[in-house]
């Protein structure tokens, strides 16, 4: 039990060491609010639903880019992981495309799509194309190649093959890059809406710091957290449920 | 063997000539208006203008200094925070799990606390890009500290070593796998966070100078920024790859 509460004390204490110096020393500042204000702020935010509202926005921007970028990362994967001779091939232009930030492309998706929810969706497909590309295509790649053989003998088609022995054989790995990416897609999304987009978390943080309401943006913060924290939770453990202990094992790959 | 190796990469960069050739007739055939898509003539044009006449140059290097500054900081304190944290275990149980905590929180977010406390300058830009950048470092050596080999520990103790002799001759050696991987993740933190800061504020960098062209409608000097940005990503990570393997070959010859 005392084990447990230790790692408690260090955020409690400094939650309680900052109430205190904000109001015995009664600052006044733009940037900073004690934290039973920010707690107020966002119960308020909460209780009115602007920040569920904005939650619902980023989330579904987040993944509907996820669902799109991590499907193109996914068919390219496999098709790469499966032929060497297309993977070698397409080598130089992957790697060309590849290490451009995914904000740069802010402004392209601006003029050519304008503000709102599918300039987000292009960027964040961007950006997880990537990673559900990269460990796929290693997953397909080192398929057990008598499994691969198995499938020759039977004389199943290619699109069977894929079906019956590739995808079975990499979900574990493919699972835990949809992992990875989906904490990709929430970074890059409430990034570009503090850019730059009107919509989300990430805009009404921005409009909390114009409004010179720094209870208010602090508690936008804590909450981007909490979504953050409560979606890497979720999916590890659903993670775990599907796969127990084997989904774990390739956690650091 | 080798000249299989060549041939390959040949043929991958005669592919990836065959996609800009394809990029070219697209835009020749106006296939998409060439307000969003330029030619990668036009695009390339447009980026050695920007470097003879324009001040391409000057952003580019704002965007460098930026990223640089913003992220040795960040190692500097990361390694130096980490080591402290990682060497002590009382530290491991009490500080760690809150660190863990916020590893999740997607750092942009800090962004409008840092300008609501610094304003629209360089000195906020620094503060996200260090901010930004710290995490890997700061929870890669903590990981590379907890997984030291005991019996090295044992050792020191034996040989009677002070806590800093530990940490430098046998801890940050040890270490230095997740030390070096959490620096190449940096990286890219640190660029787009950089490019974020100087969109928002207007710094000297590339980030401000896509945005512009993007309001001007100037695509083939947008184009030419994304370019320069996907080069600085691309030459960084080869970079830091580099220095990685060179820093841990001896690792790679022990095993």
């Amino acid at each position: 039990m005392r084990e447990r509460i230790k790692p408690l004390l260090l955020p409690i204490a400094a939650l309680l060491v900052f109430e205190a110096w904000m109001r015995l020393a009664a600052v006044q500042s733009d940037s900073l609010a004690p934290p039973s204000a920010i707690a107020l702020a966002l119960a308020d935010a909460l209780a009115d639903g602007s920040l569920l509202a904005a939650t619902r926005d980023t989330l579904a921007s987040a993944f509907a880019g996820l669902a799109i970028g991590g499907a193109i990362g996914l068919v390219l994967g496999v098709a790469l992981g499966l032929s060497h001779v297309l993977s070698r091939l397409m080598e130089v232009t992957i790697e060309a495309i590849r290490p451009i930030p995914s904000v740069a492309l802010l402004p392209i998706a601006l003029i050519a799509l304008g503000f709102g929810y599918r300039m987000e969706i292009a960027i964040v497909a961007f950006a997880c194309v990537w990673p559900v590309l990269i460990v796929t295509r290693a997953a397909v790649g080192g398929i057990e190649p008598r499994l691969i053989e198995v499938a020759r003998v039977l004389r199943l088609t290619q699109l069977d093959r894929i079906r019956k022995i590739v995808l079975p054989a990499a979900l574990p790995r493919i699972v835990l890059a949809f992992r990875l990416a989906a904490g990709i897609a929430l970074i890059v999304a409430v990034t570009v809406e503090i850019a730059i987009n009107p919509l989300g978390l990430g805009a009404g943080i921005m409009t909390a710091q114009q409004a010179l309401r720094p209870d208010l943006m602090l508690a936008y913060l804590v909450w981007i957290g909490v979504t953050g924290f409560a979606l890497n939770a979720a999916l590890t453990a659903a993670q775990q449920t599907l796969f127990g202990r084997a989904a774990l094992t390739d956690d650091n790959a | 063997m080798r000249w299989s190796v060549i041939a390959w990469r040949c043929a991958s960069f005669v592919v990836a000539a065959g996609v800009i050739a394809l990029w070219q007739l697209a835009a020749d055939r106006r296939l998409i208006s060439p307000v969003f898509l330029p030619g990668p003539d036009r695009a390339w044009a447009s980026l050695l203008r920007g470097f003879t006449s324009g001040d391409l140059l000057t952003k580019l290097t704002g965007t460098l200094t930026h990223m640089a500054y913003g992220w040795l900081l960040a190692s500097v304190a990361g390694i130096a925070l980490g080591a402290m944290i990682g060497s002590s275990k009382a530290m491991r149980i009490y500080v760690a799990p809150t660190l863990e905590l916020l590893r999740p929180l997607p750092v942009s977010a800090i962004i409008p606390v840092a300008i609501a406390a610094f304003g629209l300058n360089q000195s906020m830009a620094l503060f996200v890009i260090a901010f930004g950048s710290l995490w890997p470092m700061l929870l890669g050596t903590i990981h590379g500290f907890a997984a030291v080999e005991p019996r090295l520990y044992e050792v020191a103790r034996v040989l009677h070593m002070s806590r800093l002799a530990v940490i430098f001759k046998i801890a940050l050696p040890s270490a230095a796998p997740d030390i070096l991987a959490g620096m190449r993740l940096s990286l890219t933190v640190a660029l787009i966070l950089a490019v974020v800061c100087e969109m928002l504020a207007g710094l000297d960098g590339l980030g401000q100078w896509v945005l512009l062209s993007a309001r001007a409608f100037r695509s083939a000097d947008l184009f030419a920024g994304v370019m320069l940005l996907g080069i600085i990503g691309y030459i960084t990570a080869l970079a830091m790859g580099a220095a990685e393997s060179r820093l841990l070959r001896w690792q790679a010859a022990r095993r």
